[in-house]
């Protein structure tokens, strides 16, 4: 992380390991709580929703990301990014979902939601601007 | 739009990441800008003027 010299990215980064390491935590701790018998009533709905909530911290580090970049042209890279992602997300979710109106695959997601399908389009996004403008987005080296 | 960045960057023997430095924007940018992939603000291209001391339309011009 020393290597990036861009103040946002670092920031985003940093944000991006805390958030990881909740998203970790959470989830063995839920787990944990419902295996042991824990999970009833309204405890059951709390610990479920806890793991959602450091993805959703990711969601907002990279909005924060966005507002903070103050370098112009690696801010559009990442609107073009979290544009495809949405993109990307939604597409895939959308089909998925008619594939299951018409029974033609079984329903739920297998555990790959839309924030995962969005984080997906994230890399991918990486690699459209990579293609198109010759830069993957914000990089370690940048200002 | 083209631009006559790298031109003016050359004349003063600066690198891109040198020219970067003094706008405080990434390597990157410049390069994009150089290339003619990207079009900078307004206030990036006042700020682009101001340091070479030129008018905008002096550096920048439409295709």
């Amino acid at each position: 992380m020393a290597g990036i010299k861009n103040p946002a990215a670092r920031r985003y980064t940093l944000r991006l390991f805390v958030l990881m390491a909740a998203y970790v935590l959470l989830l063995i701790f839920s787990k944990w709580m419902f295996r042991h018998g824990y999970g009833e009533g309204a405890v059951a709905y709390a610990l479920a929703v806890l793991p959602a909530l450091p993805i959703i911290g990711v969601f907002w580090a990279v909005m924060r990301l966005l507002v903070e970049q103050n370098d112009e042209y690696l801010r559009m890279l990442l609107v073009r990014q979290c544009l495809f992602a949405t993109g990307f997300a939604l597409a895939i979710t959308t089909i998925r979902e008619w594939l299951q109106n018409f029974d033609m695959i079984p329903p739920g997601d297998g555990g790959f939601g839309a924030a995962f399908l969005w984080f997906v389009g994230l890399g991918l996004g990486a690699l459209f601007n990579r293609l198109t403008m010759g830069d993957a987005g914000w990089g370690g080296g940048c200002r | 739009m083209k631009n006559r960045l790298k031109v003016l960057r050359a004349e003063r023997d600066w690198s891109q990441a040198d020219l970067a430095e003094r706008l405080e924007v990434s390597r990157q940018s410049i390069n994009a800008i150089e290339t003619g992939k990207y079009d900078p603000s307004l206030p990036l291209a006042f700020r682009i003027a101001a340091l070479f001391d030129m008018p905008i339309e002096s550096i920048f011009s439409a295709d």
